[in-house]
């Protein structure tokens, strides 16, 4: 039955208490209690990204789509593709309810109580996408009866989405889209794992068009649907069959994606206005780190590069005068220059990205594995983009994490490296929240998360020992000391005014160590899986 | 999933839905001369701070009693001490003694909802923790659920955490209380409760059940012998609490007096807020019919909640049999929150009200089965049943409730819905507070009269159930 008349069926049910022939009520409390919490976020802190989103809204309202990527009144222009626009502007049509003024362009950072209150609930409300998906995510997982409900894995997986911290504080608390974006990204992969193919893909497509930082995996997508799909069967041994390439659906499945980006780019393409929309959705000009280092490669480099500089300059071997000014750590969006080590380019960052996804999309090619394999092949595709992208934000791992939530509660290998990727990542989160007010919330919830993950998942796996080894745990155990260090100990000394962004460094740099290694780790785990896996519980 | 983990993942959804309430207003904010609560406390902390122990209750050019003068038992004013020590360090400007009236900033906020988080994580959250794990019926699950209700009653999160007061202490010392009779430790349990006891007066409506049931028990002992003994030493442990709590008080007569006098204002008038004074009526029909009750038997913590007055002190007692008959403490603990709603609305705190009101309801029907834990007999609706056996046999009793219940929760989101949106007339501009504690007022009624009911018939209940085991 659909989803409306089940939860009209619910809220029936309760009323007269009658009991539940299949008991889902338990996803619904979920989702109706992480809302609750949503909607006392309301008031909490909320940063720029609000502001932008207002911003957005006000011009898809007041201006004409000619105008839309061309508005410049404020520093927050269009960034989005236009899908994302179009939503804004049906979004406008409700806020104007709420609070006239917030859609007036040169309003700038306005904030009024209801201003808050509508653009905090769209969100809530536009998580119901995520709820959805989340529900058909559970549908692709293996049925286990007769397990008590804290230890299912659909249960499991359903608590580690809904309530996933990540989403949490930066969509209800920072203030973002996520949940909904991932919620259409979670729905093309639940789809696939159903086989209905012609939908996944046709939900990544709009995905594509509503955000296209999701570019990042697209080559997963494109080779999977490629191998899995257009070649309709493979021989024995799980190699390609050339003669089973059906045209059909490469005409059918290309078809649904190009209709999909005439329909969003269609309008600005007859404007002539596709450079200037390109050239706002991909803006180069940025620096190779943002101001915050996100936890990947390059901030390893730059630490090393910062290493480098200062040994060789107190061993004599090299001149201080001769070295060009660090400004990594100014905190500024700037162009970077490193010391010691050859600079980075935009081009260098694509060729590496490339390079470090390049075997695990040749493996899928080579000997696919099913839904499971295509996952695991995103998961890679999504983390190797984060870990040599160009301005990659600290924010965009959770495209790594959600869908390695999915894989978590099948294996218990995954498992392991979802709960060193996911502890490490939201700790990495954590100075996107750094007013005092936020701080016991964000520990809470850090805690919530990090204590129901490592519990569940052990209960789920307790058979074969510890899903972290020793090494595993204290690189966790590590995190504790170093948030005492940044956020309570650190502003209390004279180096604070020295040097404020060294806790940031620190963070990111220690963060940087475990998101390698859980790529690592994944890489192997990918590329070892036999494909005795067939028999796999999301075939 | 094992119960430490439960237990934590409990603690940590009661102490964020608390965090986020603060976030919002206070009473008061904003609103020279007087402000309200929240300023009345950083002004004791300014008083306790800068003055002499023996100014503190005493009306002097430095201390004006008719700006939120103390009004509450020494404990508070300790605690106010220590609090007042740490806002010195952070900053001198908090309790400047008069310069510091009014002051209201971000700063000092986050420093006053910290003291109230820092208090209810220490004393009020470990008691309700270990209230579930040993006195409540069922598995763990159970008694993580019963836990996780319990902290997320929004009448206390409410109070505390948004119009800002310090009651999750007072309470959670007389819960420590109760565990302490419970667990068969007399002399903790009675410390505990004197300590509340000294923290806010409230507690005297407590007070009656807790003397009646160490006196019964010492009754039961045998008044020659060990009962004696245990009597003695009950009532030393309480003197010499006492004793300890107001000793810079003691060294002249005229200072317990004038805390008394300040404790027990008999001066004002009877209605100082049009909410928790329907209460002193009902108040002392109770404590009459608790005496000739209850004086010759030992009380089992169940009956407790029946000896209770204002909003906070009856919702306490009614949480912790949340799991015995959760629809009704369910239904209890709503109309508790309802009724304060005139003053929340004063505050500000109209969306933290309607979502954790929602929350709670919403959760704790679900986690504890409440709608369908509502046979007659898990109702103990039994004399009920009895009275109405003659005329009205067929009817549903159980079914009855349900629908009444429904009904009333319509009833009071109707009425809260109109309190907010709708301008009262001009005749009557106080229209929708006087509605809302009429409506309250009947609803107390009807559970005062259900639970005496239920607490008449729990002899007969435990025998029967006897025979059935």
């Amino acid at each position: 039955m659909s989803a409306t008349s089940h939860l009209l069926k619910v809220v029936i049910q309760t009323v007269m208490a009658a009991p539940m022939t299949n008991d889902q009520s338990w996803f619904y409390a979920l989702a109706l209690g992480v809302s609750f919490l949503k909607c006392l976020l309301i008031n909490a802190y909320h940063s720029t990204d609000f502001e932008v989103h207002r911003n957005w809204l006000a011009l898809t309202h007041s201006l004409p789509v000619s105008q839309w990527y061309y508005e410049a009144t404020s520093e927050w222009t269009l960034d989005y593709p236009p899908l994302f626009a179009w939503f804004e502007y049906g979004l406008s049509h409700i806020a104007c309810f709420f609070d006239k003024e917030m859609l007036v362009v040169p309003n700038l950072n306005y904030a009024s109580p209801a201003t808050v209150l509508f653009q905090r609930l769209s969100v809530i409300v536009a998580d119901v996408v995520f709820f959805y998906a989340v529900k058909e995510c559970c549908k692709c997982l293996r049925e286990d009866k007769g397990k008590d409900l804290l230890g299912k894995p659909s249960f499991i997986l359903t608590v580690l989405l809904l309530w996933n911290f990540g989403l949490l504080i930066v969509d209800h608390i920072h203030f973002q889209y996520n949940g909904f974006l991932f919620g259409v990204l979670l729905l093309s992969i639940a789809r696939h794992c159903q086989n209905r193919h012609f939908e996944g893909a046709f939900l990544f497509s709009v995905l594509l068009n509503l955000k296209h930082i999701y570019l990042y995996i697209a080559p997963a997508y494109g080779i999977y649907l490629l191998r899995c799909f257009c070649f309709t069967q493979s021989n024995a041994d799980g190699s390609l069959q050339w003669r089973s390439f059906s045209v059909v659906r490469l005409v059918i499945l290309g078809t649904i994606v190009l209709s999909t980006f005439a329909v969003s780019f269609g309008p600005f393409i007859a404007l002539g206005q596709l450079p200037q929309v390109l050239s706002r959705l991909f803006p180069f000009k940025r620096g190779l780190c943002h101001a915050y280092w996100a936890p990947n490669i390059w901030a390893l480099y730059n630490i090393a590069d910062k290493a480098f500089s200062i040994l060789g300059v107190k061993f004599r071997l090299l001149d201080i005068n001769k070295l060009p000014k660090a400004s990594m750590t100014g905190g500024l969006v700037q162009e970077f220059q490193h010391s010691v080590l050859p600079s980075v380019s935009p081009l260098a960052t694509l060729v590496c990205t490339l390079l470090s996804i390049l075997p695990a999309l040749f493996k899928i090619w080579h000997r696919p594995n099913g839904a499971r394999g295509f996952l695991r092949c995103l998961v890679i595709c999504a983390l190797g983009s984060f870990m040599f992208g160009w301005h990659v934000h600290e924010k965009a791992i959770m495209m790594a994490i959600l869908p390695l939530s999915l894989l978590a509660v099948d294996s218990r290998k995954d498992a392991g490296i979802f709960l060193m990727l996911s502890v490490t990542s939201h700790y990495s989160l954590f100075p996107l929240l750094f007013t005092t007010q936020e701080l016991p919330i964000k520990i809470f919830l850090m805690l919530l998360f990090t204590i129901f993950s490592l519990a569940s998942l052990k209960t789920l796996f307790r058979k074969g020992g510890a899903l972290l080894n020793p090494l595993e745990v204290t690189y966790l155990l590590g995190l504790i000391p170093l948030e005492l260090i940044c956020e309570f100990v650190y502003p209390l000394t004279v180096w604070q005014k020295t040097f404020p962004f060294l806790p940031l460094m620190l963070t990111s740099v220690y963060c940087a160590l475990g998101v390698t290694y859980a790529f690592i780790r994944l890489y192997i785990s990918l590329l070892t899986c036999s494909d005795t896996t067939k028999k796999t519980k999301m075939q | 999933m094992e119960n430490w983990s439960l237990f934590s993942l409990c603690v940590l959804l009661g102490l964020t839905s608390r965090w986020a309430v603060s976030f919002h207003s206070y009473s008061g904010a904003g609103k020279p001369p007087m402000f309200g609560d929240y300023e009345a406390q950083r002004h004791w902390q300014e008083v306790t701070y800068n003055l002499p122990v023996h100014e503190w209750y005493f009306n002097t050019t430095n201390n004006d009693l008719n700006y939120w003068g103390l009004d509450y038992p020494p404990l508070t004013a300790y605690h106010s001490l220590v609090c007042a020590y740490v806002a010195k360090l952070l900053n001198p400007e908090w309790v400047e003694l008069h310069a510091s009236r009014g002051y209201e900033s971000h700063s000092h906020k986050l420093f006053m909802r910290a003291t109230v988080l820092f208090t209810d994580i220490l004393i009020y959250i470990p008691a309700v923790l270990l209230y579930c794990f040993y006195f409540c019926d069922g598995s763990s699950k159970q008694k993580v659920a019963t836990a996780l209700c319990i902290l997320l009653y929004p009448g206390l999160i409410l109070i505390d955490y948004g119009h800002f007061q310090y009651n999750s202490v007072s309470l959670g010392l007389a819960l420590w209380g109760i565990l302490g009779l419970g667990l068969g430790w007399d002399l903790f349990g009675s410390l505990a409760f004197t300590l509340a006891l000294n923290y806010k007066q409230m507690e005297l409506y407590h007070s009656l059940p807790f003397f009646c049931y160490l006196l019964g028990k010492c009754i039961k002992q045998g008044l020659i012998g060990r009962g004696f003994f245990q009597l003695a030493k009950i009532s030393l442990t309480v003197l010499v609490t006492f004793a300890l709590c107001w000793m810079p008080f003691l060294s002249d007569p005229k200072q317990p007096l004038q805390v008394l006098h300040r404790l027990f204002p008999f001066g004002r008038g009877l209605f100082e807020d049009k909410v928790a004074n329907t209460w002193c009526s009902l108040n002392v029909l109770i404590k009459i019919k608790t005496l000739l009750i209850h004086l010759p038997t030992t009380l089992s913590p169940f009956p407790l909640s029946l000896y209770v007055s204002s909003p906070q002190n009856i919702s306490q007692p009614v949480c912790l049999v949340i799991n015995e008959i959760p629809l009704i403490a369910i239904w209890f603990l709503l109309t508790s929150t309802f009724s304060m709603l005139p003053l929340l609305v004063k505050d500000g705190l109209l969306l933290p009200y309607v979502v954790t009101s929602l929350a709670f309801l919403f959760l704790s029907l679900y986690l504890l089965s409440a709608l369908e834990r509502s046979t007659e007999e898990e109702l103990r609706l039994g004399l009920y049943r009895k009275l109405t056996r003659h005329w009205l046999p067929k009817l549903n009793l159980s079914r009855i409730i349900k629908w009444k219940f429904w009904f009333s929760l319509v009833a009071m989101a109707a009425l809260s819905f109109t309190s907010v949106w709708l301008e009262p007339p001009a005749k009557f501009p106080d229209l929708f507070p006087v509605l809302v504690s009429i409506l309250s007022f009947l609803h107390f009624l009807g559970f005062i009269i259900y639970f005496n009911l239920v607490q008449l018939m729990e002899p007969q209940r435990k025998k029967s159930q006897k025979k059935t085991n």
